[in-house]
């Protein structure tokens, strides 16, 4: 009998499953924190649902021991498989002390966590290119092996940090993956009134790097190019850029109306590709998700999201006078 | 003691720190072998090569993201921003996200970066070549600015800079870099960079100036002299934070104040050490404060900069305003 793709890929059942339960964990986190947004109890909400494939798949092809992520802010299929708990996120929905990112003073997804080697970004999208390459540079000088991983939508990919950080990238053959997931678009613009390329990959040529396009919507592939792509980069051969196709299930965020700009019969038809459908339908044809581990399993996740928002809901807010510290040394 | 210009001051205290420590990191457009087109970073490529002294591609957004990834790594990068006219390219990065970087991570992450770049008018280069745009940053908190007058003060505060953990943007002025040479200690030394410096002492006006300006003022003080006017001339050194503890100290003993940038009038440094003195020592003060500055339109073009830029005659004559009201 011939190998199965995941075992093919050198992944167990195990990682398979695990793939599979961040997954679904970051979309569940998700969903809960729309129904919080609807009931006026968090105050803003941007998504992940339709990515978490390409950022989980790609996520477990690094090494989370040891490698540097600068997340955008869809990104939370990264951030959980980085290390970052259900209740951090919710503590960061809800803007509390707490929140590890940045004690609530920043906005929803503008993810950071040293100790998780999650850099932090800002709000402008792109800024966090040019970052990742520069701990791509440090990782180079210092002879070390670990590589830095940057993600971004389509629609960040034509600010000039882009360029200027891939082309950087390029010309010092620096250790950094560099992976666009491509929802189709940026808030209301449709990816063919932002791109004259076929694909954001064919960029790559111009930075002197291989430039791929996967299917973001099947953890396997994007998990398989971005293993190809560390491998490179280990080896001292280089940046890759990624584009993981798929597409944004929701609206842009809790304050759009995607009504205004898509047709409903285009996302219910991206519907029928989510990822946490048919990589499920995957996992139980191979027989690793059998009807009693699903059952588990959605347990398990629903009682961390309660959990987590319920720590999160209960925590106390920063007091007014921590808006007065960290601007310099103390 | 060695006689330096200001730009070999710089270049010294760079190779001092790189020399100090190995987390030190100078790159920039051609600041490699070329030394930097005002020759800033000469020779410091060749002393420690190609990984700690390097060229950039022509692209300052990119050298100032590059500069965070790489001090959220350990390093103190000192990236150059060729012209400071050019800091709109990299705005966000230095307003955006360095100064930002304590603050927004709760304390986890840090951007002890030096940015230097070359600034000021009389140099006969036009606008965005020669424009002053301290205000800017100088509005961003969490960042300092930090711009020398003498070539002492110039290697003792960006040795200072280099080794503070917070962003420093570190503006040299163009017309200073070789007009004279200073007394320069061939060791290192540090200037604190919270602190003003009393240039000159005197008891009927203080002139409260930074970077060309304090000579402009050093000047009108000297003309004054001759008439029996006693001027006391401050340099602020770092503009951000204002050391407001030395300026009123002078207001309470002259009790008449003039203030001198080279900026263009609105929205600058000067009104905010205006304001700082109003709202502090009003009740010693004898005339209104009154400023110096260059008047509210883009950069003149060089065959009107002398005009259009303040001098020693300006200052005089705001001084004898508040003489005599």
């Amino acid at each position: 009998m011939s190998k199965e793709r995941h075992e093919a890929l050198g992944l167990s059942d195990d990682q398979v499953l695990e793939m599979f339960k961040t997954m679904l964990l970051a979309r569940k986190l998700d969903e809960r924190m729309w129904l919080l947004n609807r009931a006026g109890k968090i105050p803003f909400v941007i998504s992940c649902q339709g990515q978490e494939a390409a950022q989980v798949g790609a996520s477990f092809a690094l090494d989370r021991d040891k490698d540097y992520v600068a997340p955008y802010y869809r990104d939370m299929g990264v951030v959980l498989a980085f290390g970052m708990t259900a209740t951090e996120l919710m503590l960061s929905g809800f803007a509390k002390a707490e929140d590890p990112n940045s004690g609530g003073r920043q906005m929803p997804g503008h993810f950071g966590q040293k100790k998780n080697r999650i850099l932090t970004g800002s709000s402008p999208v792109t800024t966090q290119v040019p970052h990742a390459v520069g701990v791509a540079l440090a990782a180079k000088m210092e002879k070390k092996d670990f590589v830095s991983f940057v993600t971004l939508g389509e629609g960040s990919s034509n600010q000039g940090d882009f360029h200027e950080g891939l082309n950087f990238a390029g010309v010092h053959k620096l250790p950094v993956i560099t992976m666009v997931e491509n929802n189709k678009y940026a808030i209301s613009v449709p990816i063919e009134k932002q791109i004259a390329s076929k694909n954001v990959s064919d960029r790559a040529q111009g930075y002197g790097m291989p430039g791929i396009t996967v299917d973001g919507n099947d953890p396997l592939a994007v998990y398989e190019a971005v293993k190809d792509a560390r491998e490179r980069a280990i080896n001292g051969e280089g940046p890759t850029l990624i584009e993981a196709v798929s597409y944004r299930l929701t609206a842009h965020s809790s304050d759009d109306d995607d009504r205004q700009y898509r047709e409903s019969d285009e996302v219910e038809e991206a519907k029928q590709k989510d990822s946490i459908i048919t990589f499920a339908a995957y996992l139980k044809e191979v027989g690793i998700l059998t009807e009693e581990v699903e059952k588990e399993l959605n347990q398990e996740i629903g009682s961390i999201v309660n959990e987590a928002t319920d720590y999160a809901e209960n925590a106390p807010y920063a007091d007014p006078e921590d808006a007065l510290k960290y601007v310099y040394e103390e | 003691m060695a006689q330096m210009t200001m730009i070999q001051a710089i270049t010294d205290a760079m190779r001092t720190e790189l020399k100090n420590d190995e987390n030190v990191l100078v790159f920039g457009e051609d600041v490699g072998q070329n030394g930097g087109v005002f020759r800033a970073t000469e020779g410091l490529q060749d002393e420690f090569g190609e990984e700690r002294v390097f060229d950039t591609p022509l692209a300052e957004s990119g050298i100032g993201g590059l500069s965070i990834g790489l001090a959220l790594q350990g390093y103190r990068p000192v990236p150059e921003i060729q012209f400071f006219g050019f800091v709109y390219e990299v705005m966000d990065s230095i307003n955006g996200q360095m100064a930002r970087m304590r603050y927004r991570s709760g304390g986890t992450h840090t951007s002890p970066i030096t940015i230097r770049s070359p600034f000021g008018g009389g140099v006969h280069t036009p606008e965005l070549h020669a424009d002053s745009l301290e205000g800017l940053i100088a509005q961003q908190p969490g960042i300092k600015v930090v711009i020398p007058s003498t070539p002492y003060d110039a290697k003792g505060l960006l040795i200072s800079s280099i080794r503070d953990n917070d962003p420093v943007l570190f503006l040299e002025h163009m017309k200073l870099y070789r007009s004279f040479r200073g007394e320069v200690p061939e060791e290192e030394y540090t200037i604190d960079l919270s602190k003003a410096d009393v240039k000159r002492e005197g008891k009927d006006v203080t002139l409260i100036a930074y970077g060309a300006m304090v000579h402009a003022s050093l000047k009108a003080a000297e003309e004054m002299e001759k008439d029996g006017i006693n001027a006391e001339v401050i340099d602020l050194r770092t503009v951000s934070p204002i050391d407001i503890d030395t300026i009123v100290e002078s207001v309470k003993k002259t009790n008449r104040v003039v203030v001198v940038q080279e900026a263009q009038r609105q929205a600058g440094v000067a009104a905010n050490v205006v304001a700082e003195i109003q709202e502090r020592a009003i009740l010693h003060l004898e005339a209104p404060v009154l400023r110096v500055t260059a008047p509210d339109t883009v950069y003149s073009f060089s065959a009107a900069e002398e005009v259009w830029l303040p001098n020693h005659k300006d200052i005089i004559e705001k001084v004898n305003q508040v003489l005599n009201f």
